[in-house]
């Protein structure tokens, strides 16, 4: 990457108290988003993949300790002062959610909720932001914008406030977009149609995403590059069109293999013995390694580092895939 | 083993569940595939005794229940026929029980069983669904949610139902742990012979689980028919448009003709 990314994430910790004690919950993360790019950070629960999320935002818990560097166009977020979070949450990074119900108040008007951001954090004067609402309304799929405006958060479906949620984030006019499960709640005709108002608004404004989900396939379809993680550790980082085939993590594999398929009669579902754990609860070694199919003495007492074992992608494994011709024989 | 017939239910104006058909031979497995608003849940509950239909029948292996609200001894009968696996199993746990007494309760209510005997099911049913002795000791809350679905699985089958309702048991899990569960249900099939009826909003999941399935839509059953065949050669425009939505490679969401005025 010749151009500095626009947001930059370096080997990122997070120590959280954990029943009164300070346990990592987070690693390390590692990760870069180009100006415009859309980059997803998959993981299931515990993953931490959340909590990174938050770092961008400066949102961490109380308590929260962080190592590591998340900097937006160069400047270190962990070290912003309150009142340049706050500028910075307004008009830079904006935020979409799984549950949009949770961050609107339900007893306030739709217009209320979308003009309020315009013109108290930004200034905008209040006929201005109407219109400006209007016209992002339009673009996400909502026509009849006078119409929602005027209603309340439970009048409209899951589907529709999610649009609402995408419409306030493009009103800030931000450069990062963070997606945190945003479809999770959804139908999945649903999701595909909030994928794509996300998607179009993305190219319209040249927009970069951080886009947080647990559904490898859908990561790889709207987004450029997967960052995957595990237990608090970005345990590989590859481009999204060489996922299937690609990727040499064996967690990342393993997920890839155990997701069921509409599409594919022939293919085996395999699932991962155990559990996914979280942070706080990795053994010494490599995070993943009490549920590796290759697992080895090493696995279990050396953490391994990212490294760059697959073209244009990195892995934290100390055996990743392809393995020897001995080992591929038994894989395959 | 269970017949559905012209299966209807009405709330208000509103019709949820319309002229719904189909029949779970023994051992069998069909899915109930829809969205939201779809009425497979609703169909469900009606199956499971929990809302009484408006119009049609069910029939349980043969015989129909009787009319109105049951009392809990016919209840009971009715359990011991069918039985339901909820989403979220947290909710439905007692959080100060310990899971393993939990499902000895579950054994107790169906089974006048002396207590050696008691022990023995519970032992076996834990060893079913794959939960240890370390496990069956702990509290809801020390368990993961894959776990706790598992302990919703071993209750259900205290009662040795004939048909086992899954209501998007493996929605709020992982998907490494969604393998994990599907694989169980197979198995339980095979050990058990409990036909499975599963609701589910994933098509992809009902490959791995059912031989047939039924895609409804607005209340409506819009397609029928064994598994390969709708997923791979669908027929109804619905069906096409929910496997089309589901990422895969190669995918691109597009807008397909918005819902705007829901």
């Amino acid at each position: 990457m010749s151009t500095p990314p626009l947001l930059r994430i370096d080997a990122l910790g997070i120590d959280l108290p954990v029943d009164g004690e300070p346990r990592t919950v987070v690693h390390r993360v590692d990760l870069g988003i180009p100006e415009g790019a859309a980059v997803a950070l998959v993981g299931e629960s515990g993953s931490g993949k959340s909590l990174t999320a938050r770092s961008v935002l400066g949102l961490l818990p109380r308590g929260a300790h962080v190592h590591g560097e998340v900097l937006f166009a160069g400047e270190s977020v962990p070290r912003m002062r309150p009142e340049r979070l706050r500028t910075f949450r307004a008009s830079e990074v904006a935020m979409v959610f799984q549950d949009p119900r949770a961050h609107i108040n339900p007893a306030r008007g739709i217009g209320d909720f979308l003009i309020e951001g315009l013109t108290t954090a930004r200034g905008v004067p209040a006929a201005e932001a109407s219109r400006k609402v209007t016209a992002i309304l339009r673009e996400v799929g909502i026509p009849d914008a006078d119409r929602r405006m005027r209603q309340r958060p439970h009048e409209l479906s899951g589907g529709l406030l999610q649009r609402v949620m995408i419409a306030a984030a493009l009103a800030a006019e931000p450069r990062l977009l963070l997606a945190d499960e945003p479809t999770t709640a959804l139908d999945v005709t649903t999701q595909e149609e909030v994928m794509a108002i996300i998607g179009e608004a993305r190219r319209a404004r040249g927009l970069a995403m951080l886009f947080i989900t647990h559904d490898l396939e859908l990561a790889a379809a709207v987004c450029d590059r997967v960052p995957v993680m595990y237990a608090g550790t970005t345990v590989e980082e590859l481009p999204a069109d060489r996922l299937r085939g690609r990727a040499s993590h064996p967690y990342t594999r393993a997920l890839l293999a155990s997701r069921p398929s509409v599409s594919d009669a022939g293919a085996e579902l395999r699932s991962i013995p155990g559990r996914p754990l979280s942070g706080f609860e990795v053994p010494d070694g490599c995070a993943f390694s009490d549920r590796c199919p290759h697992v080895r003495d090493l696995c279990r007492n050396e953490r391994p580092e990212p490294g760059g074992f697959v073209e244009d992608g990195t892995a934290a494994c100390h055996f990743p895939h392809p393995l020897t011709s001995e080992e591929t024989g038994s894989h395959a | 083993m269970l017949e559905v017939r012209n299966l209807r239910k009405e709330f208000g104006d509103f019709v949820a569940v319309d002229e719904v058909t189909f029949s779970l031979p023994a051992q069998g497995s069909l899915a109930i595939v829809g969205e939201s608003g779809s009425g497979k849940t609703t169909t469900a509950r009606m199956i499971a005794g929990l809302e009484t239909p408006s119009g049609g029948h069910i029939a349980v292996a043969g015989a129909e229940p009787a009319p109105g609200r049951p009392r809990s001894r016919a209840r009971r009968a009715r359990g011991r026929q069918i039985q339901m696996v909820f989403q979220d199993p947290y909710s439905s746990l007692d959080r100060h029980q310990r899971v393993g007494d939990a499902v000895a309760e579950a054994v107790a209510l169906h089974q006048d069983l002396p207590a050696v005997r008691r022990r023995a099911r519970v032992a076996e049913l834990l060893d079913l669904v794959g939960l240890d002795d370390r496990q069956a000791r702990s509290l809801p809350k020390a368990l993961s949610g894959g776990q706790r679905q598992r302990v919703a699985i071993a209750r259900a089958l205290a009662a040795e139902p004939r048909v086992l309702i899954l209501d998007e048991a493996i929605a709020a899990l992982d998907v490494s742990i969604q393998a994990q569960i599907l694989a169980l249900l197979a198995r339980l099939r095979t050990e058990t012979g409990t036909a499975l009826l599963f609701i589910t909003h994933d098509l992809g999941a009902v490959r791995y689980v059912s031989e047939e399935v039924l895609v409804m839509q607005a209340g409506r059953v819009v397609e029928h028919g064994p598994v390969a065949t709708v997923l791979d050669d669908p027929q109804a425009p619905y069906t096409r448009r929910l496997i089309d939505s589901i990422p895969k490679p190669g995918w691109k969401p597009r807008r397909r003709g918005d819902k705007g005025a829901d």
